[in-house]
């Protein structure tokens, strides 16, 4: 029934789409859409060809590009394997961001509270119910908590920043994985949900003894009080840049099959423990061999040129060793007739 | 001299032939169902198509979607009941909070005010129903629901001399995002609308029927609760329902202010979540065809209680007029 939608929708689409053959055409994730954005403006200055990019959520992403009416879908939630081998398509990350989580304590400063996975996941399911809680006294030695009920604040809308929140509460909580579990909206066990992460931001700065988590870049550009988060080698990093690069050039791409890979948890000293990439979904075979080269050399060129404009917007670009194994997989994995569509020219 | 001034008998003879008269006549009859039956396909289409995306949802779970107040995008098992008791609740409250409002004010407008200020105030009431939701949706959120945690929340649950069925009442978390609040801001939002029309209706009473009553030596009060508002009282149903109708369906403004928490509320200052924030809140990232089917089944329901209301509306207005 909804595909009947999108249907109706992607021939609206492409007869609109017609009188622009040359561009490319995208719809999904909203967190990436900013930089996709910077990206397809200097692109289309460099070379000519725009990209029109819809930034309508990940889910609607994924139902664009099942439907075929985008040259390409785009998703912070990647798709398992063997939906994508359902569907024939191919994923590769673009970007990487990840998730921190902000308190509001009164007396409390960034980066003064350091939290386990394990306390995250007993916080946010109302199991720990006020800040000097041993459990939290105990991570925290010579840090003043105040005795104050915790407010939990999530997200309203679902959203990959709550599928990757949940992933890694999952992850780190039996408790939570069965009784709750991972997903881009979840039935909240506690709490009060804020729209975007805006809703949360104000949610926490309104309500003293709260604590919600808000994508990375949001919480740097609103100099939003985190807490640190116990990574897989015991350290506390900093939600910082480098720090999520830590995690994504931890990761082992190679060993992920249709590069299903949550960056949640890596190993390293410094990889921040709920970091996450962000994905684009492009059909293996290729109806039009132009379109399907036109999204691969648009994203060619943006791994090529685009890491300053993406950090300027606090998104960590990809390690370069992670993108040369996605250049190599774009040669095997989406060809058009048989033939490849990209071949590193 | 203009035509309406005209008489009959020095009316200009027809200029076109009869014939053709009725041709253009049964054109624009025809032009004019055509516009008719659209409509009602539209609507029509409207609701099979949300039945049909619905239906799966319906299937399974049956009469349990009504009853049941669970939300769980991950087991994937739908309940509407808490959005339903939230759409209602807001609802009725915004029309208890607002009708009062609307009566006072186009009361004053009409009967009390001075001419030269009446004009400026019905502008400055009309204006408010410009204002797009999102606007009072960020206003709420970022203005009105702290200035209510720290002034009306934090002091009641603090007070201890209170009742304790009413402190059971105002229990919640004290940040102003809640179902009193979002009903405040839905009352400033159906404000104009009713106002407004209630405006109009009592513009419609005969001044005789005022003087009249003034003449006999009824006080003000008198008049405007004895004679106005009775006689203007089919009309007044009608705002109500206009209103009522309005704030059931409102969105982004609730979003924004509700709380967002799935479930019954427990107390008027509780989170809470409505059928149209719910919707709004999960339509574009519900990727499973059975989350997706339970949003269009909560359209449905929404739409059934629009049309309920309309429907009841209808009824009340004729049992009136005997």
């Amino acid at each position: 029934m909804f595909k009947t939608f999108v249907a109706a929708a992607g021939v609206a689409g492409l007869l609109a789409s017609a009188s622009y053959a040359a561009d490319i055409s995208g719809a999904g994730a909203t967190f990436p859409a900013p930089v996709y954005a910077k990206w397809a403006e200097t692109y289309k200055a460099t070379t000519g060809t725009g990209l029109n990019y819809q930034a309508i959520g990940s889910g609607g992403g994924i139902k664009q590009i099942k439907a075929k009416t985008v040259d390409f879908g785009a998703s912070d939630k990647p798709l398992k394997p063997e939906d994508l081998d359902a569907s024939g398509l191919y994923q590769f990350p673009t970007v990487v961001g990840g998730v921190v989580p902000v308190v509001n304590i009164p007396g409390i400063n960034a980066g003064q509270i350091k939290l386990t996975g394990p306390m995250l996941a007993a916080i946010f399911y109302g199991q720990v119910k006020t800040w000097d809680d041993p459990v939290i006294a105990k991570a925290n030695p010579g840090v003043k908590l105040p005795s104050m009920p915790i407010t939990v604040v999530h997200r309203s809308d679902g959203s990959g920043t709550s599928f990757l929140f949940t992933s890694y509460l999952s992850m780190k909580s039996p408790a939570w994985s069965s009784k709750v579990g991972a997903s881009d909206s979840v039935n909240w066990p506690t709490g009060l949900g804020g729209k975007g992460n805006d809703g949360v931001s104000a949610f926490v700065k309104q309500t003293p003894g709260s604590i919600g988590y808000v994508e990375y870049a949001y919480a740097k550009q609103n100099k939003m009080a985190y807490v640190l988060v116990q990574n897989k080698n015991g350290k506390y990093p900093a939600p910082t840049a480098e720090d999520f690069a830590a995690a994504a050039a931890g990761a082992k791409w190679a060993q992920a099959p249709g590069n299903y890979l949550l960056l949640l948890d890596q190993p390293g000293a410094n990889a921040w423990p709920i970091t996450g990439a962000t994905f684009i979904l492009v059909y293996k075979n290729q109806e039009n061999a132009a379109s399907g080269q036109q999204v691969l050399k648009f994203f060619d060129w943006a791994y090529k040129n685009g890491d300053g404009a993406a950090a300027q917007l606090d998104y960590v670009p990809l390690p370069l060793p992670v993108k040369n194994l996605i250049r190599k997989q774009w040669t095997t994995n989406v060809t058009a007739g048989g033939k490849p569509v990209y071949t590193g020219k | 001299m203009n035509a309406t001034t005209m008489d009959s008998e020095t009316a200009p003879p027809r200029e076109t032939a009869p014939g053709q008269s009725e041709l253009s006549e049964t054109i624009f009859r025809g032009l004019c169902f055509g516009a008719a039956t659209l409509l009602m396909a539209a609507l029509a289409g409207v609701v099979i198509s949300l039945a049909i995306g619905g239906w799966p949802a319906f299937k399974q779970f049956g009469f349990g979607f009504f009853t049941s107040s669970a939300w769980n995008p991950v087991t994937e098992d739908y309940g509407a009941a808490g959005p339903i008791v939230g759409t209602v609740v807001t609802s009725v409250l915004a029309l208890v909070i607002a009708l009062p409002l609307a009566v006072g004010v186009s009361v004053f407008l009409v009967e009390f005010c001075p001419r030269n200020i009446a004009k400026p105030i019905a502008v400055a009431v009309e204006l408010l129903a410009g204002i797009p939701s999102i606007v009072y949706g960020m206003w709420g959120l970022f203005v009105l629901a702290p200035w209510f945690a720290l002034h009306v929340q934090l002091p009641l649950m603090t007070s201890t001399s209170l009742p304790g069925w009413f402190q059971a009442m105002i229990a919640g978390i004290p940040n102003g995002a809640n179902i009193f609040t979002a009903s405040l801001i839905l009352a400033i939002m159906i404000l104009p609308y009713m106002s407004a029309v209630f405006r109009e209706l009592l513009l419609t009473i005969p001044s005789q029927v005022r003087e009249a009553a003034y003449g006999l030596g009824s006080t003000n009060f008198e008049v405007v609760s004895k004679v106005m508002i009775p006689y203007v009282r089919r009309g007044a149903v009608g705002v109500v329902m206009l209103g009522l109708g309005r704030a059931l369906g409102e969105t982004m403004a609730v979003t924004f202010i509700i709380g967002n928490s799935h479930g019954f509320p427990h107390s008027l200052f509780d989170s809470g979540s409505t059928i149209a924030s719910t919707i709004a809140n999960e339509f574009a990232e519900a990727t499973s065809d059975m989350h997706t089917s339970a949003l269009i089944a909560l359209g449905l329901v929404l739409f059934i209680l629009t049309f309920a209301v309309l429907a009841i509306a209808r009824l009340l207005l004729a049992s009136e007029k005997h």
